[in-house]
């Protein structure tokens, strides 16, 4: 319990350092920006309680927003992010057959769960960032675009830290 | 009642969504119409604090740049000494100035925080209240103009860039002194800007400059950037045109804050005016 207690806060920090100093200064052409401080929240483990995962959603949406100024925005879509979560989570996995506190990770649920976990959330994320932020139809294309690219960015990062903290002992 | 309890906890993850969403909406929309919510935002102390010091570091990466700027700056200023230029008249007088008195003045501070590739894009800069600083004032920089002032709080404020939807800058073709005004593109390059609304008599040229009319929160004269296409997407009465902006808002360091010292005056009588009409 306390060390995926501590490994999740250290996660938050390191990843909201991350996000708020180096990410937010990158975007290609205008168009694909990274946002893997969702990753927080993908990486909570499986029996975390339904308040708990909404509350810790939407503060680090909030945490983000303060840094982006624009309160509201990414808790909104993490919000969301949980919720697509626990029904991708209540679809695809059996609860029983895991000993303590197991985190959805590459190294535990190999690579073609893990994928398109990341996948699906990722672009639940991401579309409802996109929309909200834009908030009209005219420039539709332009969004659209904006979320492709983001999108194929964040997965991709997501799946190269996963690669990089790979425990190969954790797999069954 | 015992039903829906059982209801409620059967699907208490759909509930708890709707209640954390509500809660976000509100929240985004609260900030979007008002720009209100300045608690988060980072003019507040924590946020604010930690970009500075963040920001005091990036600054030792920029220091060639800005000393550039900043010798041209001077290089420009020295060219407006009385020294440096070749006196031709004959007697010279000199009064003291009762007829012009100071009506605009500048505060310098730095930018802590900066972004160009958003739909909205806000800077906030290390200066506040404190010194004078209010809602509603001008930004400029030494090639062009910035935004305006949206926010302040004690030590920093907000500048809504002219990258942001609801930017619009009454500005003016140098030549001809046609009147129009700026505002952001529909592509989002944060070099391009267009220039609305100039009067079909207006013979823009390719290259021309676009300066400030003086009608706005800006003294006239200061640039906005060149006139890059003239062909237009809307065509009508009035002629639209592509700007390049003078401005590198990704390299933004130091920025001037515009006191306008005779604004209030000038806005209380035009309120007047418009109540006895």
């Amino acid at each position: 319990m306390n060390r995926a207690l501590i490994v999740n806060v250290l996660r938050f920090i390191v990843l909201v350092f991350l996000q708020v100093f180096l990410l937010k200064n990158i975007s290609i052409y205008n168009l694909s920006i990274p946002y893997p401080y969702i990753l927080i929240i993908l990486l909570l483990p499986f029996e975390t309680n339904n308040f708990i995962l909404f509350l810790l959603s939407f503060a680090v949406g909030l945490t983000i927003d303060a840094f982006y100024d624009s309160p509201g925005l990414h808790a909104a879509a993490c919000v969301l992010l949980a919720f697509v979560r626990i029904i991708f989570i209540n679809l695809t996995v059996h609860k029983d057959g895991f000993d303590n506190e197991p985190e959805p990770s590459l190294s535990l649920m190999g690579i073609r769960w893990f994928f398109t976990y990341v996948l699906v959330l990722t672009f639940a994320h991401h579309f409802f960032l996109f929309t909200l932020e834009s908030f009209s139809f005219s420039r539709l294309p332009y969004t659209l675009g904006r979320l492709f690219f983001s999108w194929i960015f964040t997965v991709f990062l997501i799946l190269l830290s996963g690669l990089l903290f790979f425990r190969s002992k954790d797999r069954k | 009642m015992r039903n829906l309890l059982v209801f409620f906890s059967k699907y208490n993850a759909f509930f708890l969504f709707l209640v954390f969403e509500i809660l976000s909406i509100v929240i985004y929309i609260n900030y979007n119409s008002f720009q209100k919510a300045s608690f988060i935002n980072s003019s507040n102390e924590i946020t604010g604090n930690l970009y500075s010091r963040i920001n005091n570091f990036y600054s030792y990466l920029s220091l060639q740049e800005v000393n550039d700027s900043l010798a041209t700056e001077n290089a420009r200023l020295r060219n407006k000494l009385k020294s440096s230029f070749y006196v031709d008249t004959i007697a010279k007088h000199k009064v003291n100035d009762t007829v012009f008195k100071q009506q605009y003045e500048y505060i310098v501070a730095r930018v802590v925080n900066n972004s160009i590739n958003k739909v909205n894009n806000y800077i906030t800069i290390n200066k506040g209240a404190k010194y004078g600083i209010a809602k509603g004032m001008g930004v400029i920089c030494n090639s062009g103009i910035v935004g305006k002032v949206v926010n302040v709080s004690e030590d920093f404020s907000i500048i809504q860039s002219l990258l942001h939807k609801d930017s619009q800058f009454s500005a003016m073709l140098a030549d001809n002194k046609e009147i129009g005004y700026v505002e952001w593109g529909e592509d989002f390059d944060p070099q391009q800007a267009v220039l609305k609304e100039v009067s079909n008599n207006a013979l823009p040229k390719l290259g021309e400059a676009v300066i400030t009319s003086g009608f706005s929160l800006f003294p006239s004269g200061i640039p906005i950037g060149k006139i890059s296409n003239l062909h237009t997407k809307t065509g009508g009465y009035a002629l639209n045109m592509e700007v390049t902006l003078s401005v590198d808002f990704g390299k933004l360091q130091y920025v001037n804050v515009v006191i306008n010292k005779k604004a209030k005056q000038q806005m209380e009588l035009e309120a007047q005016q418009k109540k006895n009409e």
